[in-house]
């Protein structure tokens, strides 16, 4: 339920590689990553034009958003937010271009990024805390600790999950639309559905990031 | 056969469950934040950010179940043992 002709897949087929649409396409949005980036900081001036004034507003939006979101001490986890922000915009914006694959339309991806932010989350929150960092899973009271253990454990095993599933079945979700529409009536109908993926994709973006903010920022935090 | 009718039933049950209630949910969450912006409009940016968050936490039950119909209709782990059923 993908595209039916991505060109990358046709390529690695001729070159008789084995890789999957998934990772041809991570590299491309990776090569469009590197390019941007590189062409906006080649020749950078004081008043921006051009390539360097889109990345310069794109890259003080997220800051924005981080020093809005996590406060001052935020600013240290800046590269990784922006990174996640403008790899998985890019891929989710891959997707509306015939012959393009999303690669965060595969399970794979999302795991990948979802585990990045459950291992920082709690390397982050033991570096900050030491030993004391066990106190976010007790609760409260003392006496609770044993069955909020178990909780919290549970709770904290289900955000990856959550986090990867959520950005999957939307990209996969709008795919499989987007093919049905286009073998039901392949003139205008899917138009609609193309402006609502786009609308899809900064959100899904949005919420990726936002979360994962709120997660390192409260494993940052003081238990309470 | 009918183990192939039941699985695109169950599919498109379970989604149009998840979706009844999803639809509750994201309604009530949008209503408090008209109601929210409408009383301060100052508020609209933070309002808007917090009900973003929700919604995706609303929406991701919805999501389960599409991927859940998905798993049915597309990769269901029981297909080769009711073939080699069906072929005895």
């Amino acid at each position: 339920m993908t595209h039916p002709f991505l060109f990358l897949q046709w390529i690695t087929e001729q070159l008789h590689l084995r890789v999957g649409e998934h990772v041809t396409y991570t590299w491309l949005v990776m090569a469009i990553l590197i390019v941007v980036s590189f062409l906006a900081s080649r020749s950078l001036t004081l008043v921006p034009s051009g390539v360097q004034n889109l990345m310069e507003a794109v890259v003080g939006g997220i800051e924005g958003l981080i020093e809005e979101t996590m406060g001052e001490e935020g600013k240290a986890y800046f590269p990784l937010i922006a990174t996640f922000a403008l790899f998985i915009l890019v891929c989710n914006l891959l997707g509306l271009i015939p012959g393009f694959y999303p690669p965060t339309a595969n399970l794979n991806t999302n795991i990948a990024l979802a585990l990045t932010v459950f291992v920082l989350t709690h390397v982050v929150g033991i570096k900050k805390h030491g030993f004391g960092y066990i106190k976010h899973f007790m609760g409260p009271i003392l006496w609770l600790a044993p069955l909020m253990l178990i909780i919290e454990l549970i709770s904290h095993l289900a955000r990856p999950l959550s986090l990867s599933l959520r950005l999957f079945g939307n990209m996969y979700g709008h795919e499989v639309v987007l093919m049905i529409f286009l073998a039901l009536v392949p003139l205008f109908l899917p138009i609609p559905m193309m402006l609502m993926g786009v609308l899809i994709a900064f959100i899904q973006t949005f919420v990726f990031t936002l979360l994962a903010m709120i997660y390192i920022a409260g494993a940052l935090e003081e238990a309470h | 056969m009918e183990f192939f009718a039941w699985c695109v039933m169950a599919a498109g049950i379970g989604m149009g469950l998840g979706a009844i209630g999803t639809g509750i949910g994201q309604g009530h969450a949008i209503q408090g934040a008209c109601e929210g912006v409408a009383r301060n409009p100052g508020a609209s940016g933070k309002i808007l950010t917090t009900m973003m968050i929700g919604l995706a936490m609303v929406e991701s039950l919805a999501i389960y179940v599409f991927v859940v119909a998905m798993i049915i209709l597309f990769a269901n782990p029981f297909t080769d043992q009711v073939l080699e059923l069906l072929a005895k």
